[in-house]
């Protein structure tokens, strides 16, 4: 089988994606630019307190901090100071923003991709299994779950989980990221570590099992009623390989793209999640922000977060590539 | 009539209802989304209670007399607020998903069938949309601008075409080498013509289904907004119930148990009827054949 493409071109595919996002960048950190801009109160205000000061100080602090120059300027010395790693102060942490937020995100990067690796595993395997007997039991059940995960709220199904699992059964802990009282040492930290990540991660990951499990199911009806799929039969290939080799390589690449797409998704599922479970990530930053008025610490997330779905889609369009040999740009 | 676009050629509106009607999931959605929209309506009548009156009576559980689902920290009732919110998630719902199917269709449609530099610039724009998180921009917005109703709907709906618009794109993208356009462009049928008469109508079935579910999206988002204590302050809201259930878990379970069911049935019923859309106006999905 010709795939029209080798490994060079992909290279070069990468590349140019690697550019094309260049620009989505620059337009992320614009947004967030104009997001500081418009941001209520004057930073002034915020910089020197309330009290009544003196206008020539005002003026002072004003020009000190170039918020006298206009826009265009304005914006490219926040281009800047981006580029050098500096988001702004945090004054209700009395720390960086930068640092403040990457100290947390690892946190919610564990939780998130242990989510996204069990869901997707999980979620290919129910479609696989719906879609194999259209109609059967099997598919009912898997097309009734998929449809009460996607309908959940994450948010909701956390305080349901922690009622029946932490407070009324007893068996977990309703939340933080560690038990404080004891000392774990070893794999007794490894496993108490795990006990405070199981609600998290059910909680989170329900929805996207049953987005994948839809996904996978859907595609792979449609596939499977092509008519390079009856020509596959035709050559006398076993239904199993025809399912797993033909029907669902093609049904991948609308599962890869939603994986992909959904990942800005599951960093608001993780925002609520960490909130309700008090899981010490950026989502309950996020939470605390919003309270603290702490504008400068939800425009830094904002931004990291959004460089962060860049790349991830970076790597869904390569994946895409990779995987449909019909694509070419 | 937009829905029946597809399936006209075989058998019209009544072939579609004959078509739908045999999806009993498809069916219960519809049932969920009409007993939605009739609580929304008919919530001054309905309620037993004001929802924002306080009493005294903190804490009741459900089954209390005059308290069928118990009241919460100030006493208020349960069972209004959870009907009173039916109308906020219904309202967001409808107007966000309208908002973002008009612009992901206009985007989707020019982008995909003129290609080019046209379709470059626009999928940068999407793309940048699509990436920017949809929750913690809308959060920032809403904290920024206020959570009055007009901003949340307008929020959620500008923030929610880029799905639309990539899927009408991809349509156009197939659409447009067929031999039907090809057609239409040997007898010199003007471009706008061709994308808004000869395709759309062909491209339209997915894009209601999509809408179908923006509307659950809608209102899921809505509700996280309020989880965050960012919905509309003078209304009473499924998400804002749980913000506040948040604080009392281990003391009152109802406070929680019941807005999120009735969220999950409101995004339930359009999910389903999504999927009920989907299957009646698509051939290929119809059982039994």
């Amino acid at each position: 089988m010709s795939r029209g493409r080798g490994s060079k071109g992909l290279v070069a595919y990468a590349t140019e994606r690697l550019l094309n996002a260049v620009p989505l960048v620059l337009g992320v950190i614009v947004v967030n630019f104009l997001l500081i801009s418009l941001a209520p109160g004057d930073p002034v205000t915020a910089l020197i307190g309330e009290f009544p000061a003196p206008p020539e100080y005002v003026e002072r602090v004003r020009a000190q901090y170039g918020l006298d120059r206009p826009l265009p300027e304005r914006l490219v010395r926040y281009l800047g100071s981006v580029v050098r790693g500096d988001l702004g102060f945090s004054f209700a942490n009395r720390q960086p923003v930068f640092g403040l937020v990457t100290e947390r995100l690892g946190r919610t990067l564990l939780l998130m991709f242990t989510t996204v690796v069990i869901a997707t595993i999980v979620g290919v395997v129910l479609g696989v299994a719906a879609a194999r007997r259209p109609h059967s039991a099997v598919d009912r059940g898997a097309t009734g779950f998929a449809l009460a995960g996607y309908s959940i709220p994450e948010f909701w199904l956390g305080q349901v989980l922690i009622l029946v699992f932490a407070v009324g059964l007893g068996w977990l802990p309703a939340g933080g990221f560690r038990s404080i009282r004891a000392d774990y040492v070893g794999l007794a930290a490894l496993v108490d570590q795990a006990r405070h990540m199981i609600l998290p991660m059910l909680a989170l990951s329900f929805r996207y099992m049953a987005i994948t499990t839809r996904l996978t199911r859907a595609s792979l009806l449609e596939v499977m009623n092509s008519d390079y799929i009856l020509a596959s039969r035709a050559r006398g290939l076993s239904e199993r390989r025809v399912l797993w080799e033909h029907g669902l390589r093609a049904a991948a690449l609308p599962i890869i793209t939603v994986i992909g797409y959904n990942f800005s998704f599951i960093v608001a599922g993780s925002a609520l999640v960490e909130t309700v479970f008090g899981w010490p990530g950026v989502g309950r930053l996020m939470y605390d922000s919003i309270f603290t008025r702490d504008y400068p610490v939800l425009l830094g997330i904002l931004l990291l977060v959004s460089i962060a779905v860049i790349l991830v889609n970076l790597l869904t369009d390569v994946a895409y590539a990779l995987f449909d040999p019909r694509v070419r740009y | 009539m937009a829905v029946t676009a597809a399936p006209v050629a075989v058998g019209g509106l009544a072939g579609f209802w004959r078509q739908f009607r045999r999806n009993r999931l498809a069916v219960a959605g519809l049932a969920l989304v009409v007993l939605l929209a009739l609580v929304a309506l008919l919530a001054p009548w309905l309620a037993p209670h004001d929802p924002f009156t306080t009493s005294r009576a903190s804490f009741r559980p459900p089954g209390t007399p005059g308290h069928l689902l118990g009241t919460d920290h100030l006493g208020r009732d349960v069972l209004s607020g959870v009907i009173w919110g039916a109308r906020v998630s219904l309202i967001v719902g409808l107007a966000a998903a309208f908002t973002a199917t008009v612009i992901g269709i206009l985007v989707g449609a020019v982008s995909g069938f003129f290609g080019g530099w046209v379709d470059e610039v626009l999928m940068r724009v999407t793309e940048l949309f699509q990436i920017i998180p949809r929750f913690v921009l809308a959060l920032i917005v809403v904290a920024f601008f206020g959570s009055g109703l007009v901003n949340l709907i307008l929020v959620i709906g500008i923030l929610s075409w880029p799905q639309t618009a990539r899927l009408v794109r991809s349509q156009y993208l197939r659409h447009r080498t067929l031999p039907y356009v090809d057609g239409a462009r040997v007898i010199g049928m003007r471009p706008w013509r061709i994308i808004f008469v000869e395709v759309l109508p062909n491209v339209l079935a997915p894009v209601i289904v999509v809408a179908s579910l923006d509307i659950a999206q809608a209102i899921l988002l809505e509700a996280s907004l309020g989880f965050f204590g960012l919905g509309d302050p003078n209304l009473r809201s499924w998400g804002g119930m749980l913000n506040t259930a948040q604080q009392y878990v281990r003391l009152a379970w109802w406070m929680s148990v019941f807005p999120g069911i009735a969220i999950s049935l409101a995004v339930l019923g359009f999910n389903l009827l999504g999927d009920g859309l989907n299957e009646a106006t698509d051939p290929r999905l119809r059982s039994g054949s």
